[in-house]
Formats: C-alpha cells, structure tokens, sequence
C-alpha cells in the first residue's frame, strides 16, 4: 500500500510536471491570467481613484478580479488537451484520479503566481493597509484552493462542449458563490485588523467547501474524463 | 383523466381558500395570502432540482438516456417554478420591505438556483452528442448540488433576513392559524400534484417522441430529435 501510494503521489507530479514545462514553453495561460488581472485591476483603480471608497469594499474588489482573471484563464488545462489532441494519450498513460489532482495542483500553482503578482499590485493602486496580514494570506490561499478546486472539473467539462469560453464563467459562478462570500467576508475581516480567531468560522468553511468539492470531483471526473 | 379533473378542482378550491376562507395574518394582514402560494411553488422549485439531481445520479449509475430525459424536464420544470417563486417573494417583498430585491438570504438562494439551471440550460445546448451531454450536464448537476448546503449557510452570514420565520422554524413551532394551515398544506399538495402531472405529461411526450423517431431512423438519431424538440 505504501509502495501503491508513493506511486500515486509521483504519477501526480508527473502531471503536474507535464502541465507546468508545457505552460513554461507557451507561457500562454499565465500570460492571458496576468494580463487579465493586471487590466482588469486598472479599470478598477484608474475609475475609482477619484473617490474615497470604504476599505471593506476592497475585500470585494479583490475577490472580483481574481475571480474574473481565474476564468480566463484556468480552462487551459484541460482545454488545451483536446486542441493539441494529446487527450487520448493522457487518459491512457494515468488514471483518471492522478489526472485530476495532477491539473489541480497546476492550476493552484498558476494561481499563486497570478496572485504573487496581482495582490501586491493591489495592495499599492489601491493603497490599501492590512490589518492582519496572516489572516489575509490564510485566506487568501484557502480561497484560492477553494477556487482551483471548484472549477478545475468545470473545466473538464467544458472541454468538451462548444462556446468553451464563455461557458466557463456561466458554469463557475453558482458553484463558486459561497466561496466568494466567504473569501470576501475573510478578506474583510483581515482588512479591518480583526485577530484570526475572528475569522475562524470564515476559515473552516472555506476548508470544507474545499474539502467537499475535490471530493465530489474525484468521484465524478471519470465520467467526465472518458466520455 | 380522472386525476387531472380532481387536481382542478382541487386547485380551484385551494384558490378559493387561500382568498375566502384563511384568515388574514396578524401583522401582514392581507398580504399573507401570497404565501398560500408562494412557499408551495418554492417548494417544487427545489424538489423538481432534487428529482434532477437524482435522475443525473441514476443515469451515471445505469448509463440509461432515459433518466436523462427526466433530469432534463425536471430541470425545466424546476427553472419555471423558480421564476414563478422570485416573481411572487419580489412582489411581496415590495409590497412588505418597499423594494423588489434586496439580496436577502431567500433571495440569494433562489437566484442562484435561477443561475444554476440556466448554467445547466446552456451547457445542455452547448454540448454534441446526447450520451456525452448526458453525463456532463449530469455531472454538473450533482456538482452544483453539493454547493447547496454551503450557500444556506454562508448567504445569512452577509445580509440580515427580513423574510418570515419559515413555517417550521427553529423553535419547532408552527405560527399559522388552524384554517391558514389547511389551506397551506392543501396548497402544497395542490402544486405538487401540478408538477407530477406536468412532468409525467412531458415525459410521455419525449418517450413518443423517441418512438416516433426510432420507427424511420436508428433509435439513437431519434433521441437527439426528441431532444431538439424539448428544446
């Protein structure tokens, strides 16, 4: 058993591995994430500079363009499998299990990097002081798990369906409403300063919405994956 | 034949009730009467999305389209019920709050059960092939229900409810008049029976459909066709 999972755990970097050399080549999903966020992060401070706005708002106005940059950018994963028609090839070299884990795991690194650049951004446009920077990170990557782990069978699926890219947001978004609340809750209470017990219940739930999701993917991706 | 002209009658009486013979609630006074048919019209709003989510379940278990077929109407009839009960709380909430949304908790839940069905809508047409559709938009059903739960817990947490106690509320009782009550769990009966009715009336529609299909072309052809015909 032991020897069985070790196996799994390296079948998944491998995944993961494939997934981050092939985007290193392109650099195509990372680009179209960054510059999404970056873009959508001007409009936002170049229209609302001018005014003052409550500093609860910008918990709001965060969450909103990560959301939004996620979208364009996290359905690369499986997507670009079908277009260079590698699908076949994948599906019979690792199970559907390692498959998942493995895009997931690539599609949280691509949002750390997204972030490592948007957040900080963020933080300087919009002049924004942090009250509880550790609240904020824990959060912030819960929430991030949370956003990967949620859509990253939605992008299975929408792989393949056609009007790939507009469907990906109208899927997503019912399903990733409760962790925005939550995340957005979290990010406010960081803002203001509250200690992180305060923000517990916020952080337990972004924890099970994550936990469950992954796990309702796991046991749904091989009807998706071999269709 | 039997059962639609029962349902008829039962509903004119259910109509009659809720105006003439419930008395109005202390407080709302007249406008309570809407609740005679708001909640039951809610209440198949979710149970037609959880006859969905258990024929998408089935289907992936049994790879039968036909489970398909009942996931999808459910859905459809699920979506009209929902509309109907955003447009009677809207209403009230006007009527009783001054304006027609204000993001309260019931209000937020039943929009995102309206986004989750047009969601499931879009991805239907969008998706060639009715075993593949089958099993995506089954699976996104299934995923979409899970998130449920999350969204009665967390939606409270941001907007304070203005609406009613529900009818049986955590303190375990029940508010309603003894009258208000018959006409009530007459009025849920009523919309129940209305969805059955309607959903085993579409569904022999789509079987016939198949049928009609299968006879001139293979049976598979005639699925999509019944399906196209589904919109």
């Amino acid at each position: 058993m032991a020897t069985r999972s070790y196996g799994w755990v390296s079948e998944v970097s491998a995944v993961w591995r494939k997934d981050l050399r092939a985007e290193f080549r392109t650099k195509y999903a990372i680009n179209a994430l960054i510059m999404f966020a970056v873009t959508t992060l001007t409009v936002v401070s170049f229209s609302i500079g001018p005014y003052a706005i409550a500093r609860e708002v910008m918990a709001a106005l965060l969450w909103i363009i990560l959301f939004f940059s996620a979208m364009s950018g996290l359905s690369r994963a499986f997507i670009h499998e079908e277009e260079t028609r590698t699908v076949n090839a994948l599906r019979l070299s690792a199970r559907p299990s390692v498959v998942l884990v493995g895009k997931l795991a690539f599609n949280i690194s691509l949002l750390i990097m997204l972030e490592a650049v948007v957040v900080p951004l963020f933080l300087i446009l919009m002049n924004l002081h942090i009250g509880n920077y550790s609240l904020f990170l824990l959060v912030l990557v819960l929430g991030t798990m949370g956003l990967a782990g949620a859509t990253t069978i939605i992008a299975a699926i929408i792989a393949k369906a056609s009007s790939k890219g507009a469907l990906f947001a109208v899927l997503s978004f019912p399903i990733l409403l409760p962790l925005l609340v939550m995340a957005i809750n979290g990010t406010k209470l960081a803002i203001n300063g509250a200690p992180v017990a305060e923000g517990l219940p916020e952080v337990r739930m972004l924890i099970s919405y994550t936990v469950v999701m992954v796990t309702a993917s796991l046991m749904l991706f091989e009807f998706v994956w071999n269709e | 034949m039997f059962w639609q002209i029962l349902l008829g009658l039962w509903m004119t009486l259910v109509i009659a009730g809720a105006f003439l013979y419930a008395p109005p609630a202390e407080g709302l006074g007249e406008l309570s009467r809407i609740a005679f048919f708001h909640i039951p019209v809610a209440w198949v709003a979710v149970l037609a999305f959880l006859v969905s989510m258990i024929n998408s379940v089935q289907y992936l278990r049994r790879r039968n389209l036909d489970n398909d077929l009942q996931a999808a109407i459910s859905s459809e009839l699920g979506l009209a019920f929902a509309i109907l009960a955003t447009i009677t709380g809207s209403i009230f909430a006007k009527a009783t709050w001054g304006s027609y949304w204000n993001w309260d908790p019931r209000e937020t839940s039943i929009f995102v059960l309206l986004l989750i069905y047009g969601a499931y809508f879009a991805l239907r047409s969008a998706i060639e092939g009715e075993e593949r559709r089958a099993s995506l938009s089954a699976v996104y059903s299934i995923v979409a229900f899970v998130t449920v739960p999350f969204l009665v817990f967390v939606a409270p947490r941001v907007y304070y409810s203005l609406h009613p106690d529900p009818l049986v509320n955590t303190r375990g009782s029940l508010d309603m008049d003894a009258r208000m009550l018959q006409v009530f769990f007459a009025s849920l009966l009523a919309f129940t029976g209305l969805y059955v009715w309607i959903y085993r009336l579409h569904l022999a529609i789509a079987r016939l459909g198949l049928k009609v299909g299968a006879t001139g072309q293979t049976a598979t052809s005639g699925h999509s066709e019944a399906h196209t015909k589904e919109g």
